[in-house]
């Protein structure tokens, strides 16, 4: 078994997870993150992609509300060009009631968080197709994220500050130390999903930062952490119905937040308790539910074309209160009111303030962490608090720096949803165009492939959206299967250096670079080594060498089938006719349901296949 | 700016299914690079405009600071011809033309519009300015000098057809021609546009002539542009702007149940569906009412002669025995609206006529478009189609039995222009023929049978 030592081993890929890996490399600490598929598979890129200015909470959640407040503001500095300057409405209809506007109104103001109320007409100047009937309209600082792009990019500024990211690596084990009094966990057996090898991680602390999965990452241990898992179902419209994120104005509930992210608009969301984060089926009432609650924000949402559905999954956590409170972690660092309550029994009513639970305080076991709960808003004061908690165990202190210290990219300003199309027309680069309903050029495709590790053409779909669109890879699906077949039997050597994240969204960036990375001089020569490097994109280029002929084939099944999870819950009107479409070219004319696989299965073949 | 609601054009896109019958039947994609085609220019692209753009003052601010401020995304959509053989083709019912057309109205209204567009799109202005001593204007504006100084310093292409201001308006025919009118108690409305009434009033005459024929009084009343080279070239106050005072002066005929006949295709057009469509007026009561009281005018007679109400009495156009050969060319605004082929239903009509129908896609100058000197090739290139076409027939046709070609036929204007322009034969309007078989028409003087 291959073996590697490290200082901090994170657990987990999504934002959390990288955002911890970033503060502590940043800090000095050796770090090594593992995921057990690809970057923000889970719930970071499952998410409506709200970046919070706190508004929402702060009647019924002061701390998360106080929380995202501020990390808003250093996102936006941060992750500036994940970030698109939306701002947000928080909008009253006819019946959301009296006098929540004003409690709203005051507690904006009670918190610090700037709210301006606007007259309606203005409102609907901007936003013309808002419900007319809208009686008050307030103006925040929400904002679109991209998370996608924020966590690669986050990623890569872990990778620069000498984190080693491992994709596709599964933990299978804890090693745990010690007796009873004095248990440690010392590292971690993990999986590589690709190879099928496992690679002994010897770590000085741990820290399990994986989202809904965390109960199970801490069962591993004999820890028993107890989430609260709360499944969202989101709808996706075939275009923006607004440039604004719009929130109803009321205690926050099923299906009031409408977020323009990229091409699309996001209504979501419900939030339905459910056992295991694996199995998220999304229920007919609940695209009911949110097309219902959407018309009341957009009034005809309901009939326009909806591309897509699916669930996310809320890792949310609240400790329970219980006498022996003291020998317990507090629920976070600052978060004191709710300890009092009642544990939740729904999920809607959980906080979503973030939870760390220190388990030597909590459960005598040393070398171990959980960070949990909150809001992609607030990943990066997750990390911090983790690394924080790390530092106190490791007995070093070393401040923070991810506040003060911005991810590779951010010089682009902020995303503006035009970008891509520009940049196609100022390099004119249209017969470029692989996935044409999202503009993806055959150079970000390549791009992606040749220097993040691929396993599904799904890898690719997060990396630059493709297949996103309203056709939903109908008409990308074969053509990028084409090129990553031709791209591996040309054996081409792995391309050295790290993957410019940066502008891995822009066409015209990745047309000039050609396909050759020019960016190695971008991880400092300081950068703390590791017991093995396992070269993570290499293994893109030659899965399984026997397997030739089945690989295009697979990877052209199951993109189609993930995709056609997503679509079958709302299949009527114009995205019944497209899925019309795009089964004639696939089944009728290409027999795609009967390609020879060779009874293989890849990692997203278990995905569509779960109830979810 | 642009309102926006649900039943905006641009929501259309929603229909789209990518399947590129669009993009395979585009006359303009199909010969330069610089328009990469109707399926990227419309549906796609349009996902990436943001809805009502520019509605916010940061949005159109070029020193906002925020990105994108100041410019659409793309300027390829500019060299959509407008032509809508994309609509036409779309198994879906995308409007895809109309979306080109609300994008460039977003590029100009952050851009702002240039002089030539400008003044392309003010060809009443135009027409009546050169009305006024037709001889010095056309002089002016067609000598080989004036037209290498237009195209240089206005981008006004030297070689594309303009017109030629007629010695007479159509409104001074009718001053002069009072006494003659026929007076009725079935009255229809003529719409004559400005091509009409500046450059060819014997097509008016000819429809008027017919219309009086059939038993009519032809009420012209005062009209302006329908605003279509307006809405081509983005400038959408403007030509509201143009289509409401329109509404306002036809209100009280519309009411009165008249028809409103237009021989300018895309005049009707604008009138029945573009102005209201484009400029998102499906809710204004008067703009509804004109456009379903709007006929083209074959539109209108076929319907007459499905009612047996034509008169008969139609002749052959040849004195000889030879048939008349005739390419007639439907114009894409015609084809726009979605009424079949009018012209060639009543035509059909005229003995000895053999009528030979092109199919081509478009003739390619699409308004003003094909007067843009960046635009005049690829609209003389998109036209090739139908130039060949009548040369074909002009060809085959030179056996001395079968007759030969001295005209082609076409219902819109600046198709005509540009047939003639690259064919070298003149283009009549069809009605025009109607009015020559009814024996009230000289087709070769193009003035009224008795001389006035």
């Amino acid at each position: 078994m291959k073996r590697m030592q490290t200082e901090i081993l994170v657990i987990g890929g999504g934002a959390t997870g990288a955002g911890v890996a970033w503060d502590a490399a940043l800090r000095g600490f050796r770090t090594v993150l593992v995921e057990k598929r690809d970057l923000t598979h889970g719930t970071t890129g499952r998410y409506h992609g709200l970046l919070h200015s706190g508004a929402r909470y702060v009647l019924k959640d002061v701390d998360s509300a106080v929380e995202c407040n501020s990390e808003n503001r250093i996102l936006r500095r941060t992750h500036t060009h994940c970030i698109e300057d939306t701002g947000g409405f928080f909008v009253v209809t006819p019946e959301d009631e009296d006098d929540y506007p004003d409690r709203f109104a005051a507690a904006c103001r009670r918190l610090n968080i700037p709210c301006t109320e606007i007259p309606t007409v203005s409102a609907l100047r901007r936003e013309p197709l808002l419900n007319p009937r809208i009686s008050r309209v307030f103006e925040l600082a929400d904002a679109a994220a991209d998370s996608f792009l924020a966590t690669h990019a986050t990623a890569q500024a872990a990778r620069q500050a000498g984190a080693l990211l491992l994709p596709y690596h599964e933990v299978t084990g804890l090693h745990l130390s010690g007796g009873d009094g004095n248990r440690a966990v010392s590292g971690a057996t993990v999986l590589d999903a690709v190879s099928g090898e496992n690679l002994r991680i010897e770590a000085d602390l741990v820290i399990n930062a994986a989202g809904a999965w965390s109960g199970k990452v801490a069962a591993l241990a004999g820890i028993d952490v107890r989430m609260i898992l709360g499944k969202g179902v989101m709808l996706a419209t075939n275009r923006r119905l607004t440039n604004t994120v719009i929130n109803r104005c009321k205690m926050p509930s099923d299906g009031d937040i409408l977020v323009p992210i990229h091409t699309v608009s996001v209504i979501g969301t419900t939030d339905e308790q459910v056992a295991d984060p694996e199995n998220l089926p999304i229920e007919q009432w609940e695209v009911d539910l949110m097309l219902t609650e959407g018309d009341k924000l957009v009034p005809g949402l309901s009939s326009c074309r909806i591309l897509r559905a699916w669930a996310g999954v809320r890792p949310l956590y609240q400790e329970p209160p219980t006498p022996e409170e003291p020998a317990h972690s507090r629920n976070a660092s600052r978060s004191t009111q709710l300890h009092e309550q009642e544990s939740p029994q729904e999920s809607r009513d959980a906080t979503r303030a973030l939870a760390l639970l220190d388990h030597q305080q909590r459960d005598g076991v040393s070398g171990f962490l959980t960070i949990t709960g909150g809001k992609w808003t607030t990943f990066r004061l997750m990390a911090e608090s983790a690394v924080d908690a790390a530092c106190a165990q490791l007995s070093v202190s070393r401040p923070c720096r991810t506040a003060e210290t911005t991810v590779p990219g951010v010089e682009q300003g902020h995303y503006w949803l035009g970008h891509r199309l520009n940049e196609i027309e100022e390099e004119e680069l249209q017969t470029e165009l692989i996935c044409e309903c999202e503009l993806v050029t055959r150079s970000m495709l390549e791009g992606a492939a040749q220097r993040n590790p691929t396993v599904t053409l799904d890898d690719l779909r997060r990396d630059v959206r493709l297949g996103m669109g309203p056709c939903q890879g109908g008409f990308c699906t074969y053509r990028a299967v084409g090129i990553l077949h031709e791209m591996r039997a040309a054996d081409n050597p792995p391309v050295a250096g790290e993957w410019e994240v940066a502008h891995m969204q822009s066409p015209a960036h990745h047309h000039n670079d050609g396909s050759v990375a020019e960016d190695a001089d971008n991880s400092p020569a300081s950068s703390p080594s590791h017991t093995l490097v396992p070269n993570a994109p290499q293994r893109s280029a030659a899965i399984d060498p026997q397997a030739e002929l089945s690989e295009p084939n697979l990877l052209l099944r199951d993109f189609l089938q993930e995709r056609w999870k997503g679509v079958t819950p709302i299949l009527w009107g114009q995205q019944l006719r497209q899925e019309r479409l795009d089964e004639l070219i696939y089944l009728s004319i290409l027999n795609a349901d009967h390609l020879p696989v060779d009874d293989r299965e890849s990692p997203l073949s278990s995905f569509y296949r779960s109830n979810s | 700016m642009q309102t926006v609601s649900l039943n905006s054009v641009g929501m259309t896109l929603d229909a789209c299914i990518k399947c590129n019958i669009c993009t395979s039947y585009c006359p303009v994609s199909e010969v330069t690079d610089s328009f990469p085609g109707p399926k990227y220019a419309a549906p796609q692209s349009e996902r990436f405009r943001e809805i009502g753009l520019p509605l916010s003052e940061a949005a159109a601010d070029p020193n906002s600071g925020a990105p994108g401020a100041g410019h659409s995304p793309d300027a390829s959509v500019d060299y959509c011809s407008g032509c809508r053989v994309c609509n036409e083709v779309c198994p879906t019912g995308v409007r895809i033309a109309e979306i080109n057309a609300r994008a460039r109205a977003r590029m100009v209204a952050t851009q702002g519009l240039s002089l030539r567009n400008r003044l392309l799109g003010r060809n009443e202005l135009m027409g009546r300015a050169g009305s006024f001593a037709p001889g010095l204007a056309n002089f002016i504006l067609h000598n080989p000098l004036s037209r290498r100084l237009a195209a240089v310093l206005f981008g006004v292409a030297a070689k594309a057809p303009l017109p030629r201001w007629h010695h007479e308006t159509l409104n001074r025919w009718l001053a002069r021609t009072r006494a003659q009118r026929l007076r009725s108690e079935r009255k229809v409305v003529y719409f004559h546009g400005c091509a009409t009434q500046y450059y060819e009033p014997f097509v008016g005459i000819a429809a008027i002539l017919v219309l009086e024929h059939l038993g009519y009084e032809v009420v012209v009343p005062p009209q302006n542009c329908c605003g279509l080279p307006m809405l081509s070239n983005g400038e959408f106050g403007a030509a509201e702007g143009y289509h409401r005072r329109n509404v306002a002066s036809l209100a009280d005929y519309v009411r009165a149940g008249y028809p409103i006949l237009g021989t300018s295709t895309s005049c009707t057009l604008t009138l029945k569906e573009e102005a209201p469509e484009l400029l998102d007026l499906e809710d204004d009561a008067g703009s509804q009412s004109l456009k379903f009281a709007t006929w083209d005018i074959f539109e209108w007679l076929r319907d007459g002669l499905d009612q047996g109400q034509l008169p008969s009495d139609l002749r052959p156009l040849n004195r000889t025995e030879q048939p008349f050969i005739l390419p007639y060319h439907a114009p894409c605004q015609l084809r726009a609206h979605r009424i079949g082929k009018p012209a060639l239903d009543v035509l059909a009509r005229i003995p000895g006529l053999d009528l030979r129908e092109s199919h081509a896609r478009c003739c390619g100058i699409a308004g003003t478009y094909g007067y843009k000197t960046e635009k005049y090739q690829i609209a003389m290139d998109v036209g090739a189609e139908l130039f060949d076409y009548v040369a074909a027939q002009a060809e085959e046709s030179d056996s001395v039995a079968a007759g030969s070609v001295s005209f082609t036929a076409c219902d819109s204007e600046t198709c005509r222009w540009q047939l003639e322009h690259g064919t070298g034969l003149p283009s009549l309007h069809p009605i025009e023929l109607l009015a020559a078989s009814y024996g009230l028409y000289d087709l070769q003087a193009r003035r009224p049978a008795d001389g006035n």
